[in-house]
């Protein structure tokens, strides 16, 4: 699904990270975790091509990023589901078409019964026509979920998908994406929080990955 | 044809698109009120070159062919020196026609200067005798040594020198109003441009989000295209309606007035100001489109 050959990734003159190299599988679950700063976020978007790394190469669908055009790459991007921390919607358009909008923009027509499925799966049945800064921190994120799988991607993305939420709300955000690797789908989750990695992998066989001295390693056994 | 696919697309426009951008209330009506104002300019350029076109092709038309005799004499001569001017006029190769002009003709002639009901008859004014030429034309060089030899008082006055000049002035005048049209053109681009900008500016956090779940560049521009041009057009069409009342309004065509009141649209002219708006709206949609792309290619 999503490969990373000996990649690197520097700005400003410094190098955040090199030698970067991984690999997910179709129906994956993987851990990313690693102190604030070490880059676990510019990780998630060379994978998904909002970046371009500056060494080494990154496939997404066995497709060298770095010699797609952006018209390419968008293309691309319908097949991977991302979930920001700060969920990034358009504030001046309700819940339901901010969910919709992966199908708006592709000019799929989705069906609306889909839609009420998803709404009622992220539990947002009622929240439909609200507008997103109407709606709680965990209504956001689940929001975001819902947008990010809406086009059933085959891979799904999430930066701190957890990081403005409580503990009861993160364990459920867990939950929905457990679900969705059941179905199949490959999900990346770059999280500091090891207590949720440690309550997530009880569900779930994740892999746990650390990005800690600019170097990606398997984390140890204790998560 | 991937290219052309895109075009149309991009003309036909998305209303679906234009939702993802938010409204924006106070640069909307500036953009449309700047596009009235423009489309009301033009409307009077346009006017301003079809009516100095008018004005040169008619100066040109009927001067070009015309031309005058002054018969100068003393009373108890004039009218045999008259039959001698016609005689001669009547045996020149090119002239068609040569009629002296009656009382009333040189009384209106004279009326913006002296005034109604100017007894011609005893004022000791020269005769005038006006030539219309054939489509060959007569050789003016030959007719003015005839006349010297045989009318010495007869000056022929073939029009050229202040009718060039006239001419010439009608002619850049129509040329000022063009360039006026395309001067206010380029401002509608220039002011589209400008407003796309801040547009584009002011919804990077919008951009930034249809990038992240999939929309291609031309998606994006084509929200941002869809909504300039409506306003340049609806902008334009108000300016136009405004404009055309005003040109409606001014004082009707007279001969005292001249050029001035001759000022308008005649005829199916009057469909030409319909072309503004749409030619506002092809302009805020090229500039709209070249700074969306533009835009969004410095952003990747």
């Amino acid at each position: 699904m999503i490969e990373l050959d000996n990649v690197a990734y520097s700005y400003g003159g410094g190098e955040l990270f090199s030698s970067v190299t991984l690999s997910l599988p179709p129906g994956s679950f993987h851990f990313l975790t690693g102190p604030s700063g070490a880059g676990k976020t510019t990780l998630l978007k060379l994978c998904y091509g909002e970046l371009k790394s500056t060494a080494g190469q990154v496939r997404l669908f066995g497709q060298d990023t770095r010699a797609l055009g952006r018209d390419a790459v968008s293309q691309l991007r319908r097949r991977v589901g991302v979930v920001h921390q700060d969920c990034q919607f358009l504030d001046h358009l309700p819940v339901a078409e901010n969910i919709a909008l992966p199908l708006t923009v592709s000019g799929c027509d989705g069906s609306l019964d889909d839609l009420e499925a998803l709404l009622g799966w992220v539990g947002l049945r009622g929240q439909a026509g609200r507008l997103p800064p109407e709606l709680s921190g965990g209504e956001r994120q689940r929001a975001a979920l819902a947008r990010a799988v809406i086009m059933s991607p085959d891979v799904i993305l999430a930066d701190e998908p957890t990081g403005n939420v409580d503990w009861d709300m993160s364990k459920r955000l867990m939950t929905l994406l457990v679900e969705l690797n059941r179905l199949g789908k490959t999900v990346l989750i770059a999280t500091h929080d090891l207590s949720l990695i440690r309550a997530t992998k009880i569900h779930v066989a994740a892999r746990v990955l650390r990005l800690k001295d600019r170097r990606i390693q398997a984390a140890g056994a204790h998560l | 044809m991937e290219r052309l696919r895109r075009m149309l697309g991009l003309l036909a426009g998305d209303p679906q698109a234009d939702r993802v951008v938010p409204p924006t209330g106070f640069t909307a009506r500036l953009t449309v009120l700047s596009a009235a104002a423009m489309a009301f300019l033009a409307v009077f350029a346009l006017a301003m070159s079809l009516a100095t076109g008018r004005l040169a092709d008619r100066w040109a038309e009927e001067m070009a062919r015309t031309s005058t005799l002054r018969i100068s004499a003393p009373e108890d001569q004039m009218q045999a020196q008259t039959e001698a001017a016609l005689e001669v006029l009547r045996t020149t190769p090119g002239v068609a026609e040569a009629r002296p002009l009656t009382p009333e003709e040189q009384r209106a002639l004279l009326e913006p200067w002296f005034g109604p009901d100017l007894p011609v008859e005893t004022l000791p004014i020269p005769n005038l005798v006006e030539i219309i030429e054939d489509g060959q034309g007569y050789d003016p060089t030959g007719l003015r040594a005839r006349l010297q030899a045989e009318l010495p008082g007869a000056v022929l006055d073939d029009h050229g020198r202040w009718r060039d000049p006239l001419v010439r002035a009608a002619g850049r005048l129509r040329l000022l109003a063009w360039v006026s049209m395309g001067l206010i053109a380029l401002t509608v681009a220039a002011m589209i441009t400008l407003a796309a900008n801040a547009a584009l500016a002011a919804n990077a956090q919008v951009i930034r989000v249809l990038r992240l779940v999939g929309a291609r560049d031309v998606y994006i521009a084509r929200a941002f295209v869809r909504r300039f041009t409506l306003r340049a057009l609806n902008g334009a069409g108000l300016g136009t309606l405004l404009g055309a009342l005003a040109v409606l309004a001014l004082p009707s065509t007279d001969v005292a007035g001249g050029f001035l009141t001759g000022l308008g649209f005649q005829g199916w002219h009057w469909l030409l100001p319909v072309a503004i708006p749409l030619l506002a709206a092809l302009v805020a949609f090229f500039a709209t489109r070249q700074a969306a792309l533009r835009s969004l290619m410095g952003q990747s």
